[in-house]
């Protein structure tokens, strides 16, 4: 039931937690999984050094669920937050109490996104390769993104501003004239509503994408529902990416160097095998089997090849879209709690990326505010932020 | 029935860069202690991301020129998946889709003649750790240092034939890697390793047989008795029906002298290759493409033309020239130096293999500055330093590259004396106590003199003209 692991007070009046799939030095960074039970890294994440350097202060990390692919964190070593019969996310609570300004977390399957718009929070994941993952758990290189969770949308963006820019430690970072394309804002004049992705949503989130929809009208917005068949096929594909690069990156904690080793085995490939079955959990032993399958030479060109391809289609169809509107409107998760029967299903992750794997598998940033999500363009975070902060305005 | 062996190579060479391929750790580990060059990206510990080092790309692209290859001009890295403790990822970051370097073309020459051999392709890849096994407490520690130092993986077609051939493929190899300066290439310290692949097909048929890969080989004479071994093996099964031949991985044991299987295809684990997401495809633009190639070295053939008809070298001493670069770099630098060819090549394949001979060095370990020897060579050809001492000089060259020539003899006395005075008071002492050479001179025995000159040499410590020396000596034994 931890929510969190509290560091000494700092100064500095802006304070901050980091999830646990950020490296830090002095604090031990777990991943949520016993695998990494007690890891503390030899260097800290860069976007850390560059809070430290502008004077945000850290006052602790928050948990996740193991190596971040499940629905809020439910399935971290150290158990899942339940309240009242409704599971929570540590980051988004420990926000919603105020005790810190903001968070930073690792985008990886959306759990951050879905934290967000349940508990009324604001949420910014940037367009892929603004912010260094340099320091970071890697789990699916090719789409988590450093991203910042707060109250207000003012407060995500400056965080935001204090993170993003180019680093050379991280091969995938952008140049920083690409990067300072975020600094132009553009009005948002023209949102899409994308019907194939309302399929599934329970009455409370409608009524929100309703609400938000109002809103944008009543500011001059317009607000127009398409018909798109291509996006919501993502999270088919993205399932494929995702575990494919998960089983990959998680194949190194493999008890011989660091982490959880098994007490009794006979020779290596015990080790491997028994280390690995004690200390993972079922979701990303399923993700890790199914990552190997979609990878296998026999798979390879059917499936994980596919997959790739998919993904330039899929951001194809989304520069289509943005050749007539600005932004896309869409749910980030199917209902506002999360209850026992979803517990259950070992699933139901994959169930919910259906609605964050367009963004992640894009690379394209994602606002969540007043629980329902946009989708932009390349480099309209602060563009969308700025749409986001009136939203939240006209909610109150 | 006569039978033909086929045989494919896999060759990795490490790259001579002064970094790993991801991090900036000492890519130079032969020698070092244990996990002296490692830091948190080659341990592949959690959150350090990889950053090509443009270098590899450069050696990767100028070894591929080398090899009459084409040159991707996009070139990708991927991720091969294998648990093994000395891989610390369980990933090694290696080109499977877009590899550097493709069909390439390397020609050898065996007592057979000249032959091509096409090369499949280059790609670039990390090495791994290396284990090292205490059997006393019966662990196994890991050492890391090699981890990420970067590799090329020359692969070739089928298209050598015998043990002659794959020797004189690889000293090609060797030779035109050094020549670009992109490798050691040395089996003996690990930065050439070789895979051989083999079958054994009826002489004439166009279909091939089965094939056994030999992993890891990294002698040449192990290579030459493997090959032999295992063409044995595979025409004794065909013909005897001794065993059934499958496509496996073999291990040669050197000493034993022969091969064991190791895994079969069947059980051969799946690598799981896909495009690795935090390497971006490396796009090698005009710029970077024709940088490389006007950095390229004269090739082998093109020097020993150039030595024999424009220098004038004999068509011997060319050929000696050429097996090394670095003998071929001390040349071209002495000769400007002194003006002689005859005089460099001269001085180079007999003194200075003389010295690397009796210090059991390759040529390739030549580290003498050229133009100090063509310092050196002009001395002794304008008689200010005799040739013993000449080969003195050398020998303490080949210790310390700061020598200048000309100051070493002056302070050490290797200076030829001018002074006829002393010359004939030595010549004057040598004839009196010598007498018996001076009458079977006179005798009519002139190779008697070379006594008396011997004597004279060695008291004037080789300081003289020889032929002042002789004339003197000649001129005082008329006196008498
Ligand atoms: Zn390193």
């Amino acid at each position: 039931m931890k929510k969190y692991t509290v560091k000494t007070q700092t100064q500095s009046t802006a304070k901050f937690v980091a999830d646990d799939m950020i490296l830090t030095k002095d604090i031990p960074t777990c991943a949520g999984s016993k695998m990494l039970d007690g890891y503390v890294s030899l260097f800290e994440a860069e976007v850390l050094t560059r809070l430290a350097d502008k004077g945000y202060g850290l006052a602790g990390k928050t948990d996740v669920g193991e190596f971040s692919i499940d629905l809020l964190g439910e399935t971290s070593y150290n158990g899942a937050i339940i309240e009242d019969g409704v599971l929570k996310n540590a980051t988004a609570s420990v926000i919603k109490d105020g005790e810190v300004d903001f968070a930073i977390t690792l985008d990886v399957n959306g759990s951050v996104r879905r934290a967000a718009a349940q508990d009324g929070l604001v949420s910014i994941k940037p367009t892929y390769g603004t912010v260094s993952r340099f320091g970071t758990i890697p789990v699916v290189c090719s789409g988590e993104t450093v991203s910042v969770m707060a109250k207000t949308a003012d407060l995500c963006k400056e965080a935001l501003s204090a993170i993003a820019g180019h680093d050379d430690k991280d091969g995938t970072s952008l140049p920083q004239s690409e990067i300072d394309k975020t600094k132009t804002e553009k009005e948002i004049r023209k949102v899409a509503v994308l019907s194939s992705m309302l399929k599934g949503v329970d009455g409370k989130v409608s009524e929100k994408l309703n609400n938000v929809c109002e809103i944008l009208r009543k500011n001059g917005i317009e607000v127009t529902e398409i018909d798109d068949s291509v996006i919501a096929l993502s999270s088919a594909y993205w399932a494929v990416l995702m575990s494919a690069e998960c089983c990959n990156n998680v194949s190194k904690y493999d008890g011989v160097k660091y982490g959880y080793r098994a007490q009794n085995f006979m020779g290596i490939d015990e080790l491997y095998t028994n280390s690995r079955t004690e200390a993972f959990g079922f979701l990303l032993k399923s993700t890790i089997l199914l990552g190997s399958e979609t990878l296998s030479t026999a798979n390879y060109v059917k499936i994980y090849d596919k997959a790739l391809r998919m993904r330039r289609v899929i951001v194809e169809e989304f520069a289509k879209i943005f050749a007539s509107y600005d932004v896309v409107l869409m749910p980030a998760c199917s209902a506002f709690a999360y209850g026992e029967e979803d517990m259950k299903n070992t699933y139901k992750a994959y169930e919910e990326n259906f609605y964050t794997a367009p963004a992640s598998i894009t690379g394209l940033p994602a606002v969540v505010v007043g629980g329902v999500q946009f989708v932009g363009n390349a480099f309209s975070e602060n563009s969308m932020l700025s749409l986001a902060a009136i939203i939240e305005k006209e909610g109150k | 029935m006569k039978y033909e062996t086929v045989i494919g190579l896999e060759v990795h060479v490490e790259l001579a860069t002064k970094s790993k391929i991801f991090c900036s750790c000492s890519a130079h580990s032969y020698g070092a202690e244990p996990n002296a060059h490692v830091c948190p990206a080659c341990c592949g510990m959690p959150g350090m991301l990889p950053v090509v080092n443009k270098r590899v790309v450069d050696y990767g692209m100028k070894a591929g020129m080398m090899l009459n290859c084409h040159i991707n001009r996009t070139t990708t890295f991927d991720k091969k998946s294998y648990y093994y403790p000395d891989l610390p990822a369980a990933y090694q970051t290696t080109q499977w889709f877009a590899p550097v370097a493709v069909n390439g073309l390397v020609e050898i020459e065996t007592s057979k003649g000249k032959k091509s051999i096409r090369i499949k392709q280059i790609h670039m890849e990390e090495d791994a750790g290396k284990l090292v096994h205490d059997i006393r407490e019966d662990t196994t520690h890991v050492d890391f240092n090699r981890t990420s130092v970067p590799l090329i993986e020359i692969v070739s077609q089928p298209d050598l034939s015998s043990a002659e051939e794959v020797e004189a493929y690889l000293d090609r190899l060797k030779n035109l890697l050094r020549y670009a300066k992109v490798a050691e290439c040395e089996m003996a310290h690990g930065t050439m390793r070789c895979d051989v692949n083999l079958s054994v097909r009826p002489e004439g048929s166009d279909k091939l047989g089965v094939r056994t890969e030999m992993k890891n080989m990294n002698s040449i004479e192990a290579i030459k008795r493997a090959i032999e071994y295992e063409t044995a093996r595979h025409i004794d099964a065909i013909e005897h029906n001794t065993e059934v031949l499958v496509q496996e991985t073999r291990r040669w044991d050197d000493i034993k002298g022969k091969s064991f299987a190791m895994r079969s295809k069947e059980t051969a684990g799946d690598y799981r290759y896909f495009p690795d997401p935090n390497v971006m495809p490396v796009v090698i633009d005009d710029e970077w493409f024709n940088s490389i190639k006007a950095s390229l070295p004269e090739f082998p053939e093109v020097k020993r033309a150039r030595y024999i008809n424009e220098i004038g070298l004999s068509e011997y001493d060319a050929d000696q020239l050429i097996k090394s670069i670095a003998i071929c770099e001390c040349f071209e630098s002495a000769y400007a130096e002194c003006g002689s060819a005859k005089d460099s090549a001269n001085w180079l394949l007999s003194e200075c293999m003389n010295i690397l001979n009796s210090r059991q060095m390759s040529y390739d370990m030549l580290d003498v500055d050229g133009k100090a020897l063509g310092k050196l060579i002009k001395l002794v050809s304008e008689g200010k330093v005799g040739r013993a001492n000449g080969k003195k000089i050398l020998a303490d060259m080949f210790d310390n590259r700061d020598i200048d020539p000309e100051t070493y003899a002056k302070e050490n006395g290797y200076i030829v004396s001018n002074d006829t005075s002393l010359i004939e008071k030595v010549a004057k002492e040598a004839i009196a106590s010598n007498p018996r050479a001076v009458n079977d001179f006179k005798s009519g025995k002139e190779k008697a003199i070379m006594a008396l000159f011997g004597a004279c040499m060695k008291q004037l410590k080789g300081n003289c003209d020889p032929n002042t020396l002789k004339e003197i000596l000649i001129a005082e034994i008329n006196k008498i």
